[in-house]
Parts: structure tokens; C-alpha cells; sequence
């Protein structure tokens, strides 16, 4: 192949649609190779969309994008065996618009963003498995090599959105392989239920729809949570924990989430619905302190193959996409600007990363895997205390409710000790500040 | 030479369920597909086209959504693709979709003279195999139907030469051109599309024929209108409940477990005891 181009996107995901569209409608010339059949056949969430992040590229999605419901219900529930403690958060002022965040069915979305993409004026070609990337004898990426006859294309700049198994970094020693406790396995089914039904159960109208994030006894000591989110006419509900603990625990991924939807207090919500879909994905939670070179010599790294995921949000999808306009930002300045995408000139990606919420988010919270890891309480002992302390209060049997506070403090006290308390309390403050 | 396609976007059948009540196909979600047996309908007019140079052209008649379908052969070397689509075409049968299909090939004809047809052998979803030979028949061409290989062309006397699998052996058939072939699967092994032919298929303009355009004449022979065929009831096999019975088994007592069994069987069918009464020989234990 001749032809040249000015940026090369690999992969078609929410960090490469981002990439792409900014720098298609810049009147760059830009294409943008995926590897599956089709824009988002590899592709799984949850999912939540978060309007901000995609607002401040499509300005104007809300009219056209496939959209389930805006959320205007947060629970989250700590579980335990029988029982949860839970918080929520529902308010009207999430009812008005314009919404903030919305569930999303991602084979939908994602045919509806590579649209975006192609009308922006990106020349989008699937089944296109990029093996390679192509380096000129300084070393600076020109290009890529697709596992195709005469599959050599070049290009000025090319944008690393390939996601968290990312074989061209990995391949081309730009990025480590992938490390299990890095990782995160998550499954999901989507569980279809009449409209009505949906509703019912989660006392919803319109297209107002209810999120619910679950930790405790679900994850089975391993470092992970739970979802279930309420789309028009089905719920997505899924698991994930870390792939080390998976391995080490030897369990399964589908018998995690069959065991938590047999919870008794998740098994009403979604029982009568018929599963159309199940999909599993894994998520790179190393934050922070895995996060690779971002760039070098005439390439980017963006979403999920660099890793740029918030564990403890649960957000992805919009570090994707901002990292994806970012990218695509910072090349179209040096373009503007008659500048070479070399190393030198890419790091002004990297200190627009350091200026926005990715990078402030990811540091806020670098250390919340590890403390998680190491302090197995908070996913096991701290969830049983809580609903035992629950239970305890709430059950009334004749004893006073003095004597029943010190018997909840003497059971955290036995579990954890004095000493034990104040120092997880100290360890959660530190890995979240 | 002028090679036309006609190829079908089907639901992947590995994917769809039915329906259980009203024993329908399902295609909500179920991902879209080449007809599988078309693949070598196109496989052998490409292979065509690298021994001959001639023209292939790929065509469906079908919703919009079908042109992810005609790109898809064009990324394969096709040349040209033709998407035959028009309201008033939804709801055919073999009957009505011949009718289109035969219209829109000799407009395709009056551009450059069509000399091959190639179809799969049948569809994965309607399973006729009718389309084909239907189109044939409305363009009077010979008909060539489960073509297993093609040995011979020649476009000085205008004779072709193909194997054609037939009960109990293989046919060689000679006859002349124009002709509709009818591949069967497993013929030949469709290749894999190059980088260039990915980004022309992928630039490719994608021809939209709407009735005018493919020369329909009646358009009471087309569609819902144009199909004689009633579906008067789909049913499913109906599913055999058949429970295994379970004999209690010690360990110490085999015989009684095997008594107990041949029990079971002779009381489940009397006819058998008559059977082994006739076969009953010396020597054998009771």
C-alpha cells in the first residue's frame, strides 16, 4: 500500500472513536483500523455512559445516540451472605436536563459512535488486525503492518486505542503483557424483563433509570464488586474481581455471578427475565502505578491499553474517550503548527493527562488496590460486621439498645481489635486521599 | 465476460433462537451474515476472474442493512455491487424474489452482456434452493444446479464444462453460455481479502437500485403481493419426554439387578418376549 495517511487509530472503542472523530473532524485524513467484524463486536461494558466526557466531543449526542435510561438512583450495598447495608442516593435534580449519566447498550452505542466517526469523514475498515507497528531506522513509528496480503500502511502518527489486551504495544515492547494482578475479569449477562417490569421493580417512569454497585460477600474475598443497571427493557448485572484472586481461588467467573444472582436480595429483582447475552472482558485496574510510556516517536497510547480505568468509580469509558480526544488534541495542535509528532513534541499529551480529572483521579487514588489486596478486612470482615451490627440493632428481642451497642463494638472489637480498627481506618483514609 | 453474484444476508444461524410460542425466527440482535453457501458461489467467480480477467458483479435484493454484505464481496476482488431495494420488494418468496432479481440482472445485462450467473446452492434460512433456478428460468439460461467444480470455459465457442454431484456419482456436464451455476458447498476455499482490496471495498460505492432502477415492469409480481406462498402454521419437533427408569443396583446381587431390568423391558414390550421364546437355542442360560 502507497497511500499515506496522517494518523492511523487502531482499534474502534470508546478511546479510538474519541481519537478518531476529534482528529476526522479537524480535516485530518485518519484511519482507523478494528480488528472485529464490526465497531464494537470486541467491545463490553457495563454499562454507564458519562455524558461530560462524550459532550466534549459529540456536543450534540443526546439527539441521535442510542441512550437506555439517565440515572437518577445511585444504592450502593455492602453485602453479606443474607442481607446488605445500603446507601442511596436518588434525586429529581438528576431528572432534569441536561442528564449527566446514562446506561447504555455498548453494541448499539458503538455502532451509533463509529457512525460519528465515518460522517466525520475517517476512513473505517474492520477485520483489519494490526500486527505491527512500522519503524523507520531512528526508530520512529511510521506506520503499521495489518495480518493482511500487502498490509503495510503508513502514516505520520499513529494512536494506540487497541484496549487492555493491546497486542501491537505489547508485541511492539511498548507496554508490559499483561499481569493477573493487574487485571480484573468481570462477566455480565443481560437479563431481559417487560419495560413495565423494570419499572416496577425500581420504582421508575419515563426514561429515568437506577444503578446499583455491590461489594462485601458477592466478590467472595477477592478483590472485586458487582453491578446491576436498569437499561429500557433488560438489566445488566455483572462481576468482576481481580484475575490473580480468580486464579488463586480457582473460581470461576460464571459461578461467581450464578451465586450472586441467587442472592436473596438481588434474585426478585431480576427473576422471571430471560438472559439474551453473556459476556466477559477484562479490565485493567493497575491505576496509576501501571500505567505505561504514554507516547514516543510518532505513536499515543489511549484508553484501556494504557490502563487508564478508575477501579474505585467504576469509570472507564470516559477516561477512554478523554484520553482519546487528548491525544487526538495534542496532535492536531503539532499539526497546525507545521510540528513533527516526535517524543519531544508528544509531551504535551502527557501534561494535558496531568491537567485534567484522569490523571488527578488515577493519583487520588493509586494506592487502593494494593491496600485492598493486602488488607483482605475490608472485602470480608468489615461487610459481615456492618450487616451483623444491622441486624443486631434492628432485631427487637427485649434487650436495651445500650447493651446491644456494646455487643456490636465488642464483635468489631473481637474481629479487628482496638488497635486493628483504628489502623484500617488510617489505611482506607491513605489509599483514597 | 461478465460474471453476476447473487448472494443473500441471512441471520447466523448459530446464533438465532425460536421463538417459543410462536415458533418464529428470532433475529432481534442476531448478527448478520453472507449466506455461507454463497461464499463459494463467489469464491468461484473470483477464481474465475484470476483465470479468465472478466467482471464479477455482486448483487441482493434486501433491506439497507444488506450492504455491509455486498461490501463484504467486494472486499473479496467483486468489482461492482448492486443493492436491489425498495419497500414494496419486503415479504417475498422464491417466487416474487426470482421475479426481482431476474429484472435487475438484465438490467445489468443491457450495461454489459452477462454471460455466468453463480448462486449458492440454497440458503441457510429458507433452505428452498428455488431462487436460482427460478432466475434461469425467467432469463432462459441453462441451468446448471449443485456444480461441484467448474473444468472448462471457453469463450471462443461459448461451451462450458462442470461436475455436478448428483445421487450415487458425478455428473460431467457440458452445455452453452449464458448460463446460472448453482455452487455446492465445500467446492472450493474462499480466500482471504488483501490490504488494497480492503480499503477499495471499504471507498466502494455501493449501488442502490430501487424498482425503476432494476427494471420491475409489475409491481403486482413483486413483495408480499407478488408471493403465492402461505405459511400456514410453523411448528417445532415436538420434544420426546422420555425419562430413563433407574433399577436399583447391589453390588453383591448383579443377577437380581439384571432380572430386575430384563423385567422392566419385557413389561415395556411383550413382543420382545416373543422374539427371544423363538430364538431361544441349547446351551444358552435362562
Amino acid at each position: 500500500m502507497s497511500e499515506k495517511f496522517d494518523v492511523i487509530v487502531v482499534g474502534a472503542g470508546p478511546s479510538g472513536n474519541a481519537a478518531a472523530y476529534t482528529l476526522a473532524k479537524a480535516g485530518l485524513k485518519v484511519l482507523q483500523l478494528e480488528r472485529g467484524e464490526y465497531p464494537g463486536s470486541k467491545n463490553v461494558q457495563g454499562a454507564i455512559l458519562y455524558a461530560d466526557a462524550l459532550e466534549r466531543i459529540i456536543p450534540d449526542f443526546r439527539d441521535s445516540a442510542p441512550l437506555e435510561r439517565h440515572v437518577i438512583e445511585q444504592r450502593m450495598w455492602v453485602m453479606d451472605e443474607r442481607s446488605f447495608v445500603g446507601g442511596h442516593y436518588r434525586s429529581e435534580d438528576f431528572n432534569k436536563e441536561p442528564y449527566n449519566r446514562y446506561t447504555i447498550i455498548r453494541a448499539r452505542f458503538d455502532k451509533w459512535f463509529s457512525d460519528q466517526v465515518q460522517k466525520a469523514g475517517a476512513l473505517v475498515i474492520c477485520e483489519m488486525t494490526v500486527k505491527a507497528l512500522l519503524r523507520n531506522e531512528q526508530g520512529h513509528v511510521i506506520g503499521v503492518e495489518v495480518e493482511r496480503e500487502d498490509g503495510k500502511i503508513y502514516a505520520d502518527a499513529v494512536i494506540l486505542a487497541d484496549g487492555v489486551n493491546s497486542l501491537v504495544a505489547t508485541q511492539g515492547g511498548l507496554r508490559q503483557d499483561i499481569q493477573a494482578s493487574n487485571v480484573a475479569l468481570a462477566v455480565k449477562e443481560m437479563i431481559f424483563l417487560p419495560r413495565e417490569t423494570v419499572e416496577a421493580r425500581f420504582n421508575l417512569s419515563g426514561q429515568a433509570g437506577v444503578v446499583i454497585e455491590l461489594m462485601g460477600s458477592i466478590s467472595e474475598g477477592m478483590v472485586g464488586t458487582g453491578f446491576l443497571y436498569t437499561n429500557k427493557d433488560s438489566l445488566a448485572i455483572g462481576i468482576g474481581c481481580m484475575l490473580s484472586d480468580m486464579k488463586a481461588q480457582r473460581t470461576t467467573p460464571t459461578e461467581l455471578l450464578e451465586r450472586m444472582k441467587a442472592h436473596p436480595a438481588i434474585a426478585p429483582l431480576i427473576a422471571g427475565g430471560e438472559t439474551r447475552e453473556y459476556a466477559a472482558h477484562l479490565i485493567p485496574e493497575g491505576g496509576y502505578k501501571a500505567l505505561p510510556q504514554l507516547y514516543g516517536d510518532g505513536w499515543l497510547m489511549v484508553g484501556d491499553s494504557a490502563g487508564f480505568v478508575n477501579a474505585v468509580h467504576r469509570e472507564g469509558s470516559n477516561l477512554a474517550m478523554t484520553t482519546g480526544r487528548l491525544a487526538a488534541e495534542t496532535l492536531i495542535e503539532l499539526f497546525q503548527n507545521g510540528n513533527e509528532p516526535s517524543a519531544a513534541n508528544l509531551a504535551r499529551y502527557k501534561a494535558k493527562l496531568d491537567d485534567s480529572f484522569v490523571m488527578k483521579d488515577l493519583k487520588k487514588y493509586r494506592n487502593i488496590t494494593d491496600t485492598l489486596d493486602k488488607q483482605r478486612q475490608f472485602i470480608g470482615d468489615y461487610p459481615n460486621l456492618l450487616n451483623q451490627a444491622a441486624h443486631t440493632f434492628l432485631t427487637v428481642d427485649g434487650q436495651d439498645k445500650q447493651s446491644k451497642e456494646k455487643e456490636i463494638m465488642a464483635a468489631f472489637r473481637e474481629r479487628r481489635s482496638l488497635f486493628g480498627l483504628l489502623g484500617d481506618a488510617y489505611r482506607l483514609w491513605r489509599a483514597t486521599r | 465476460m461478465h460474471i453476476v453474484v447473487c448472494i443473500k444476508q441471512v441471520p447466523d444461524s448459530t446464533h438465532i433462537r425460536v421463538h417459543p410460542v410462536t415458533n418464529t425466527i428470532m433475529r432481534q440482535g442476531v448478527p448478520a451474515i453472507i449466506n455461507p453457501y454463497d461464499l463459494f458461489a463467489i469464491e468461484e467467480a473470483l477464481r474465475l476472474k484470476d483465470r479468465l480477467g472478466c467482471t464479477v458483479t455482486v448483487i441482493t435484493m434486501g433491506p439497507p442493512q444488506a450492504e455491509p454484505a455486498l461490501r463484504k464481496a467486494l472486499s473479496l476482488g467483486c468489482d461492482d455491487a448492486v443493492l436491489v431495494t425498495d419497500k414494496i420488494f419486503s415479504g417475498a418468496d422464491t417466487l416474487a424474489t426470482s421475479y426481482v432479481l431476474a429484472s435487475a440482472i438484465r438490467m445489468l445485462h443491457k450495461e454489459t452482456p452477462v454471460d455466468i450467473v453463480f448462486t449458492g446452492k440454497q440458503t441457510i434460512d429458507g433452505d428452498t434452493a428455488q431462487v436460482g433456478p427460478g432466475i434461469a428460468k425467467r432469463l432462459d439460461m441453462e441451468l446448471l444446479t449443485y456444480v461441484s467444480r467448474i473444468s472448462q470455459v471457453d469463450l471462443a465457442t461459448r461451451r462450458i464444462i462442470v461436475e455436478r454431484r448428483a445421487e450415487g456419482g458425478v455428473q460431467v456436464l457440458e452445455t452453452r453460455l449464458p448460463a446460472l451455476i448453482t455452487m455446492l458447498e465445500g467446492s472450493n476455499e474462499l480466500r482471504f481479502a488483501s490490504t488494497p482490496n480492503m480499503f477499495r471495498a471499504a471507498r466502494a460505492t455501493v449501488r442502490l437500485w430501487d424498482r425503476t432502477s432494476a427494471g420491475i415492469e409489475d409491481i403486482k409480481l413483486v413483495g408480499l403481493k407478488g408471493s403465492p406462498t402461505v405459511v400456514s402454521r410453523v411448528f417445532g419437533p415436538t420434544p420426546r419426554a422420555e425419562k430413563a427408569k433407574q433399577i436399583p443396583f447391589d453390588p453383591a446381587a448383579p443377577d437380581a439387578a439384571a432380572a430386575a431390568l430384563l423385567e422392566q423391558i419385557l413389561a415395556e414390550s411383550p413382543r420382545v418376549q416373543e422374539e427371544l421364546a423363538h430364538r431361544r437355542q441349547p446351551g444358552v442360560r435362562d
